[in-house]
Formats: C-alpha cells, sequence, structure tokens
C-alpha cells in the first residue's frame, strides 16, 4: 500500500509499504477513505517531538471503512463505515472508563518512555511517535486499529467521510478547548490562534454559550474565516494584543484565553529569538510558549486559561507570577475524543456545525511532501489540507514536491 | 509488606559494597596518578574524574549505584518495592496471584512455577539467568492471609536466596486494588554483581515495575498492546533505531 513516511526533519515521502496486519485479536484493518494533515503534525514534521524514527507511517485524522477483524472484535463489522479517534483506548482501566481516554492507562505499548519525560504514560496515539507508543498512522491505503470495539465509530447514515473526518480529532479538540474555557453566560473567550482547531474553538466557544469569541492570529484568510463564525480579530502583527483585549473587554481581560497555537508560536522580539534559538537545540528547551505567555497574561483576574494546544517537554519564562497572583486556572489535555463524539455527531447532524467549511485543500495521498508543505508555510491560503488516499493521481496531476528546507 | 517488616530490614545510608569502594577507589587513585603525567585539559578531565571516584568511594555512594539507583539492605542484600492499582477486586487478584503458576503469564523472567503439594504451600522456581541459562530454587509460603497477603521465600540451596511479600489493598474510590510488592535477594556477587547486571540491562527494579504493568494490562485488556508486526517504510539498519524505541523493550 501507499504511506506517507516521516523521513527525518523536514522530510516526509510518499512509499509503498507493506499492507497492515491483524497483529491481536481486538484488532481491525481499516481501508482508509479519508484523511488529514492536522497542525500537531507539523511539530513531527519539524522534529520537536523526541522518538520518531526514519520510516514511522504518520497521520492520526483518518477515517474509512473495515476490511478485516480480529477474532475478539464484536461491535464492529466488515463493510462498517468508521472514525477512528486519535487517542487510543482501552476501554477498560479507570481512565476510560471516567471518559479520561486520552489518559488511558494501558494502551502505550512504550510506557517507560513516557514516563522518563512525564512521569507518567497517557494513552497510545496513532501515528504520533514513539513516546505515544510507536503506532502506525493512518496517512496511508490501510490503517491497523487496534481495541476495534472501544475506538472504531460507525458513521451515521447520510454523512460524507468529509462531515465526519474532523471528528477524529480537531472538533473535539476545538470543543474541549471551549469547554476548558468554563464558559459562564456572558463570557468573553479569546483564543489565539486561527487554524483549525482555532476555529472548532471559536464555533464551540459560541455553542456554550459565550457571548464574544476573539480571535487572534496573523493570517489575512484565517482571520477572514474566524470572522465568518462569529468571532472579532486581532492581527497581532499589526497591533498590541495585550492592549487591544483590554480595551476590547472593557478593562477586564477575556474570561479566558484557549492557547491553541501550541509548541511552535511565532514572537517577536528578543524572547522569541531567544525561544527560537534554545528550541533548535532540542536540549535548552523543546516548546516556544509564546502564546501561552500571552494567554497567562491576558487572562482576566481569576479567569481560566485552556490549552489544547500541543506542549512536549519543558519551556522557559512561563510567567507563573501573573498565573499565581492573578489567581488563574489552567486546564489543559490531549483530546478525549471518545467523550465527545455523540455531542459533536449531533451537531453535524443537525446542521449546526458544517466541518467541511475549513476544508480548503483537497489532494491525492501522493501529494502529501506538498500538502504538508503548504500547510506548514500558509502557502495557497491553506488553512485545512484533506488527503483522498485512493484518487488516482493520473486524474489530478500531483504538484511537484518542494525542496526539502532548512 | 507492612512497615514493620521494612523496619526489619533497614536500608542502608550507602549503596555501594565494600568490594565496590576499594574497587572505584582504586580506579579513582589510578586516574589521578595518571592525571600528574598529562598537561591541559586532558590532565583535568582525568584528574576530575578520579577525585570524583575517589569521593564516591570515600563517603561510599559509589558511581554504579547512584546511576543505577541500587537499593540494599545493612546485610548487602537487594530490596525492590512496586506498586500498581488494578481496577478489580482484592479477592480476585489474591486467587490469580495465590495460584504461583500464574506468575510467569507477567513474569518475564519466570520461566516456570510448579506448586509442589496438595496445599501449595511449596513451589520450585525456575527463572532466566544471562547468556541463556536459567536458574532454579524452592520456595514455601510463609504468610497466607486470603485477600490481603501472600509472603514467600526459597529454601536452603537457593543460588539466589530472595523473599517477597504482596498486599493486596483496596484503592480508595472506584479504582480498585492496589497491588504491593516487596522483593528482597542476595546476588551472587553481592551488591557489586547487582550494579553489573543491572549495567548489563538485568535490573529488577525496572522488571519487576515492567511485569506488575503486564499484570495490570492482562487482567484489565486480556493482553499487551503490541506495535511488533506492523507495517513502516523501514529498511535494513533503521529497524533497530526502531527497536531502540519499541514495545518489549520497555514495556
Amino acid at each position: 500500500m501507499k504511506a506517507v513516511v516521516w523521513q527525518g526533519v523536514n522530510r516526509v515521502s510518499v512509499e509503498t509499504v507493506p499492507d497492515p496486519q491483524i497483529l491481536q485479536p481486538t484488532d481491525a484493518i481499516v481501508r482508509v477513505t479519508k484523511t488529514a494533515i492536522c497542525g500537531s503534525d507539523l511539530h513531527l514534521l519539524d522534529g520537536y517531538v523526541p522518538s520518531m524514527v526514519h520510516g514511522d507511517i504518520v497521520g492520526h485524522e483518518f477515517m474509512g471503512e473495515v476490511v478485516e477483524v480480529g477474532s475478539e472484535v464484536r461491535k464492529v463489522k466488515v463493510g462498517d463505515r468508521v472514525i477512528v479517534p486519535f487517542p487510543i483506548a482501552c476501554g477498560k482501566c479507570w481512565y476510560c472508563q471516567k471518559g479520561l481516554t486520552s489518559l488511558c492507562d494501558n494502551s502505550n505499548p512504550n510506557p517507560g518512555l513516557a514516563e522518563k519525560f512525564w512521569g507518567y504514560s497517557p494513552a497510545g496515539l496513532y501515528g504520533y511517535s514513539h513516546i505515544t507508543g510507536g503506532y502506525a498512522g493512518g496517512q496511508a491505503q490501510f490503517a491497523r486499529t487496534v481495541y476495534a470495539d472501544a475506538n472504531l465509530f460507525k458513521v451515521p447514515d447520510g454523512l460524507t467521510d468529509e462531515q465526519v473526518l474532523f471528528l477524529t480529532d480537531i472538533f473535539p479538540t476545538g470543543f474541549m478547548g471551549a469547554e476548558n474555557c468554563q464558559i459562564e453566560p456572558g463570557d468573553v473567550v479569546a483564543v489565539f490562534g486561527a487554524g483549525p482547531v482555532g476555529l472548532f474553538g471559536i464555533a464551540s466557544a459560541f455553542l456554550l454559550g459565550a457571548e464574544r469569541v476573539i480571535a487572534i492570529d496573523r493570517f489575512p484568510e484565517r482571520l477572514e474565516m474566524a470572522r465568518t463564525y462569529g468571532a472579532e480579530t486581532i492581527n497581532y502583527e499589526e497591533e498590541n494584543v495585550f492592549e487591544l483585549l483590554k480595551e476590547m473587554t472593557g478593562g477586564r481581560g477575556p474570561d479566558s484565553v484557549m492557547d491553541a497555537v501550541g509548541l511552535e508560536a511565532q514572537a517577536h522580539g528578543l524572547l522569541g529569538v531567544a525561544d527560537a534559538v534554545k528550541q533548535t537545540t532540542r536540549v535548552l528547551e523543546s516548546d516556544r510558549p509564546h502564546a501561552l505567555r500571552a494567554a497567562i497574561m491576558a487572562c482576566r483576574k481569576g479567569g481560566t486559561v485552556s490549552v489544547p494546544g500541543v506542549y512536549g517537554g519543558l519551556a522557559d519564562k512561563i510567567p507563573l507570577g501573573a498565573f499565581m497572583n492573578k489567581g488563574l486556572t489552567m486546564k489543559t489535555g490531549q483530546t478525549h475524543v471518545h467523550r465527545y463524539l455523540d455531542r459533536l455527531t449531533g451537531y453535524i447532524q443537525r446542521g449546526e456545525i458544517d466541518p467541511t467549511r475549513i476544508i480548503t485543500h483537497r489532494l491525492t495521498l501522493d501529494e502529501a511532501p506538498h500538502a504538508y508543505h503548504i500547510f506548514k508555510h500558509k502557502h495557497d491560503g491553506c488553512i485545512k489540507c484533506v488527503l483522498d488516499p485512493w484518487a488516482d493521481p493520473k486524474d489530478h496531476e500531483p504538484t511537484p514536491a518542494p525542496q526539502p528546507q532548512g | 509488606m507492612t512497615r514493620k517488616d521494612y523496619e526489619e530490614r533497614p536500608q542502608s545510608g550507602r549503596n555501594s559494597s565494600p568490594a565496590e569502594r576499594v574497587l572505584f577507589g582504586s580506579i579513582g587513585a589510578g586516574l589521578i596518578a595518571l592525571s600528574l603525567g598529562q598537561r591541559g585539559q586532558v590532565g583535568t578531565l582525568l584528574a576530575t574524574g578520579g577525585a570524583l571516584l575517589v569521593a564516591g568511594a570515600a563517603m561510599g555512594q559509589g558511581l554504579g549505584e547512584t546511576v543505577t539507583g541500587v537499593r540494599r539492605t545493612e546485610d548487602d542484600q537487594i530490596k525492590v518495592e512496586k506498586a500498581i492499582t488494578v481496577g478489580m477486586g482484592a479477592d480476585e487478584l489474591y486467587t490469580f496471584w495465590r495460584n504461583f503458576e500464574n506468575l510467569p503469564r507477567f513474569m518475564d523472567h519466570l520461566e516456570s512455577v510448579k506448586v509442589q503439594d496438595g496445599d501449595g504451600q511449596r513451589s520450585h522456581w525456575v527463572a532466566k539467568a544471562p547468556a541463556g541459562t536459567s536458574v532454579e530454587w524452592d520456595a514455601e509460603i510463609t504468610a497466607d492471609e486470603p485477600g490481603r497477603r501472600i509472603a514467600w521465600r526459597s529454601l536452603e540451596g537457593a543460588t539466589v536466596p530472595n523473599e517477597g511479600a504482596v498486599e493486596f489493598r483496596p484503592a480508595p474510590g472506584d479504582r480498585g486494588t492496589e497491588i504491593h510488592v516487596s522483593l528482597t535477594y542476595r546476588p551472587p556477587g553481592g551488591t557489586l554483581g547487582a550494579t553489573v547486571a543491572r549495567l548489563l540491562g538485568e535490573d529488577p527494579n525496572v522488571q519487576i515495575e515492567h511485569d506488575l504493568r503486564r499484570l495490570k494490562r492482562l487482567l484489565e485488556v486480556g493482553h499487551i498492546p503490541t506495535t511488533e508486526g506492523q507495517s513502516s517504510g523501514r529498511k535494513g539498519a533503521l529497524k533497530a533505531e526502531a527497536r531502540m524505541y519499541d514495545n518489549r523493550r520497555t514495556s
């Protein structure tokens, strides 16, 4: 089969690899019909997530059709159209029972590695480095999925692949980001980063009762899309974000602030340069936490900072004084995708959310290197790429892959 | 393992054996002697290394054990204590463990345990040892409190004299049962032998932790997750790179 393979920093390629097989009786093989590139895949591309190995198949947003099931799979049948949440739940441990599926005790085959980095091991994730299990990802024609009964969700009739694809990650991630804002009626929410997760975060904040949402980004097309979701916008390259947020909220500050940016935030000035230099060493600092710093500073007293953005290791100069003296709450986490699926599917079915609106590019799997390139550099107005693993490249002349950069 | 048992076998403040202190002290002194004939950075490095080793030996803090974290008791035995919480009742867990023949299902270094007589007090253990060999011993149960605690110890003649205890404590809320395991053993070559074994990858501390995790996964889910045999774009030497990270090395 064809699969997108990590080949080192800034290099992905499409390779022919062996088809996946059932390795354990609770596995199922899914023929992937749609997959997407997530912002957090860029952290893998850029080499900031430790324990990637050359040849790893990437991709954690994917859905498709079940083509084979292991002998102990009961609920899922061959022929089912399914979505595959990116965190892997065993379905049995205390965390899974509590709906905290991204913290599953049992699904990471490499817990020792995660415990060295983080103290305890969270769930295994598809296509997301060996620290989260080393599972092969879904930017491929087929994928092995594990604990099928706990992890494969049947797509309701009448919904298209594109309508449900983002239920595997970015829609629930934006939703949990908004839920973690602890929104109360009348609240003003600020969202750093108007990429796919930020956009779903904006939409979700309104669904959860926010009165106003303010989106902060620097790309006009993303700010424009945020406005179509009802957000007010700030371009951080043109404005002083802190001053403007304060002014827009009558001097109070936003009631909650979401960091939908994560570990590769852009920053100007000396601190931004220092972060970039330190992060490049992979040792002095693994994360550039500029959005998190800004979120903590901007949030009103007693407010909540919600962090759906991905962080990996160590970050410098977090304003803990502001965090403590203002009495802030921070809520974080990889998304417990499973717990949100029923509710979010309902929004889609009732037409209250149209997830396909954020798709700007539809490409073939063969075009993945190009897709990564335009998504990373926001070329060509790219906000979200969906890849079709089965589209014939001849129907759709592949765009030549760019030369590796940096 | 109760607090009382623990106190009966106090941990030593020092973590290296006398033999080790002599060995590393001598190496340190040798390095300092070597450094006298060297100039520049090489001399400084040798002298610094030598001084560290001598200081470590003098304080009884062996470098090897400081790095590997070996804990020893005052009578030069190795002690390992680990705990895990499993989402099941204490009675079920006790029953599973009390049948010692189940132990090799999750204890990777055990080849087999055979219960020898009718009431299951005595058992014969076979464990894997380095270089494809094995060690065997007989053990007897020394304490047995259904649903709460089992303790055992090896009988006279064991190559590696050892004793162990497992306690099942109800976890708060609906979290299941805490399993607390304590093992004490005297390895061939004393703590120095244990340090060498640990540096070669035979680390009981890590082994017990992984064994308990395997037990949890076996009982909660039915099997241990794996990625062995999955597809990848790896060729040749890259396969070894992936194995550095992959399961069965770290779980």
